[in-house]
């Protein structure tokens, strides 16, 4: 609002300034050559100093200002890059380690795995060594008793016999007499009895 | 408020009369934006060298944006060999354009509106482009005007026309810069003054162009510091890379 107020005021003031309307006088200011020696002197004067100044003072150090964030930047790119380098061989490193521990335990685990298959080996056949003999001997056992049964039961049949007379008929009757029977039977049906 | 919009232009001594022999060398408002323009460059530049940080801050970046922009314009059009004349197109072209823009401020004084200031520029730029060439390839620096490929028929006509046009390179290039400033000026208090005559009423359209205007000169400041510039490291191109 005061901004708008500000400007018609200004407005209004150069609507009614007489000046606007003056008359031209004198053409181009330019090539009037009272001042030109002054202009002359002074741009030479000026624009020397500036060049000296920029020349000298200044522009060096942006020059070197620049350069040096250029190596700078340079540097962390080659230090960047070293250090890249680097992980990427500890990776590799790392790697190498991971697949070399793991071959490892792998053998380990192999070594292990045969050594107790060994042993477990050399304990089953002592066992079954030992159950053979074992068996062995029962069946030993088991045939001597096989062979020596029949006598036995020979035996047990002539005195049962006997017994089973005597009580029958009250005499007693000679043993031999009934072995030679037993034994007959047993010829004749033994192997019915102990069919081998 | 003067109407004439040539009053702009006008030179007026400051302070008192100075004089070497016939020669009056008085400070004027001309010497006085000469001497603004300068010491806003070095203000501006020194601050921007101060320190130097990794990151660096506004004043900082502008000063290293302009250095790398002039710098990368010299190698762009003279090649390796213009380095040393680095400094001094440095200088030139921050010159230039801050007496261009200083010359945009309302009621300001534009030193490159005059034709003595660009025309001593251009002169000594083209005096110092000759001596540089003639130092450089001696009097092979004449061949510049012997085109090479040129039938012989044409050769007398071509290397008066060459010698015309190297001749008139400080012409050219003070005139232009003069020019450009003086006629951006005079438009814009033309349009000012269309403001003030047509008043409250219809005032506006000239001022919305007197705005636009206002964009334009800046833009034309700017441009017109780079070509004074460019054209200078063009003329050091040909002085320093003999092609022709």
């Amino acid at each position: 609002m005061i901004k708008k107020f500000f400007f018609q005021l200004v407005f209004l003031y150069l609507f009614f300034s007489k000046e606007v309307f003056a008359a031209e006088s004198g053409g181009m200011p330019q090539l009037d050559p009272e001042f030109w020696v002054s202009q002359v002197f002074w741009l030479t004067l000026v624009f020397g100093t500036l060049y000296i100044v920029l020349s000298k003072l200044i522009l060096p150090k942006i020059s070197a200002n620049l350069e040096l964030r250029k190596s700078q930047i340079q540097e962390n790119i080659e230090a960047a890059d070293n250090q890249r380098k680097d992980s990427e061989l500890k990776l590799k490193e790392y790697d190498d380690i991971i697949s070399k521990s793991k071959l490892e335990s792998k053998n380990f685990f192999n070594d292990t795995r045969e050594k107790t298959l060994k042993t477990i080996n050399v304990k089953r056949d002592l066992l079954e060594k030992q159950i053979d003999e074992e068996i062995k001997k029962a069946e030993n056992e088991i045939d001597q008793l096989r062979k020596s049964a029949p006598q036995k039961i020979n035996k047990i049949a002539i005195e049962t016999s006997s017994e089973i007379l005597k009580n029958l008929i009250g005499t007693e009757i000679n043993n031999s007499s009934i072995s030679a029977i037993v034994d007959d039977l047993f010829k004749k049906n033994g192997s019915k009895y102990y069919g081998n | 408020m003067a109407a004439n919009p040539m009053t702009q232009f006008e030179v007026y001594r400051i302070g008192p009369e100075i004089k070497i022999g016939a020669f009056d060398i008085s400070f004027t408002n001309a010497s006085l934006f000469m001497v603004v323009s300068s010491l806003a460059i070095l203000l501006i530049f020194n601050l921007g060298s101060k320190k130097n940080s990794m990151l660096p801050n506004k004043i900082q970046l502008l000063a290293e944006l302009s250095y790398t922009f002039v710098s990368k314009m010299i190698s762009d059009t003279a090649g390796s060999k213009a380095k040393p004349y680095f400094a001094f197109i440095f200088s030139l072209f921050m010159f230039v354009l801050f007496c261009n823009m200083f010359g945009m401020i309302p009621y300001t004084f534009t030193v490159t509106s005059h034709i003595i200031v660009t025309f001593v520029l251009a002169a000594f730029i083209f005096i110092g482009v000759t001596i540089i060439g003639f130092i450089k390839h001696g009097f092979g620096y004449l061949k510049l005007f012997v085109p090479s490929g040129v039938p012989i028929v044409l050769l007398p006509l071509i290397v008066v026309i060459e010698i015309i046009s190297y001749l008139s390179r400080p012409i050219s290039l003070s005139v232009r810069l003069f020019a450009n400033m003086m006629a951006g000026h005079t438009m814009m208090k033309v349009f000012g003054g269309f403001v003030i005559s047509l008043g409250i009423v219809g005032g506006w359209l000239p001022l919305t162009f007197s705005v636009a205007l206002t964009g334009l000169e800046i833009l034309v400041a700017f441009l017109q510091a780079y070509v004074f510039a460019i054209l200078t490291c063009i003329y050091l191109n040909d002085a320093l890379n003999l092609h022709h």
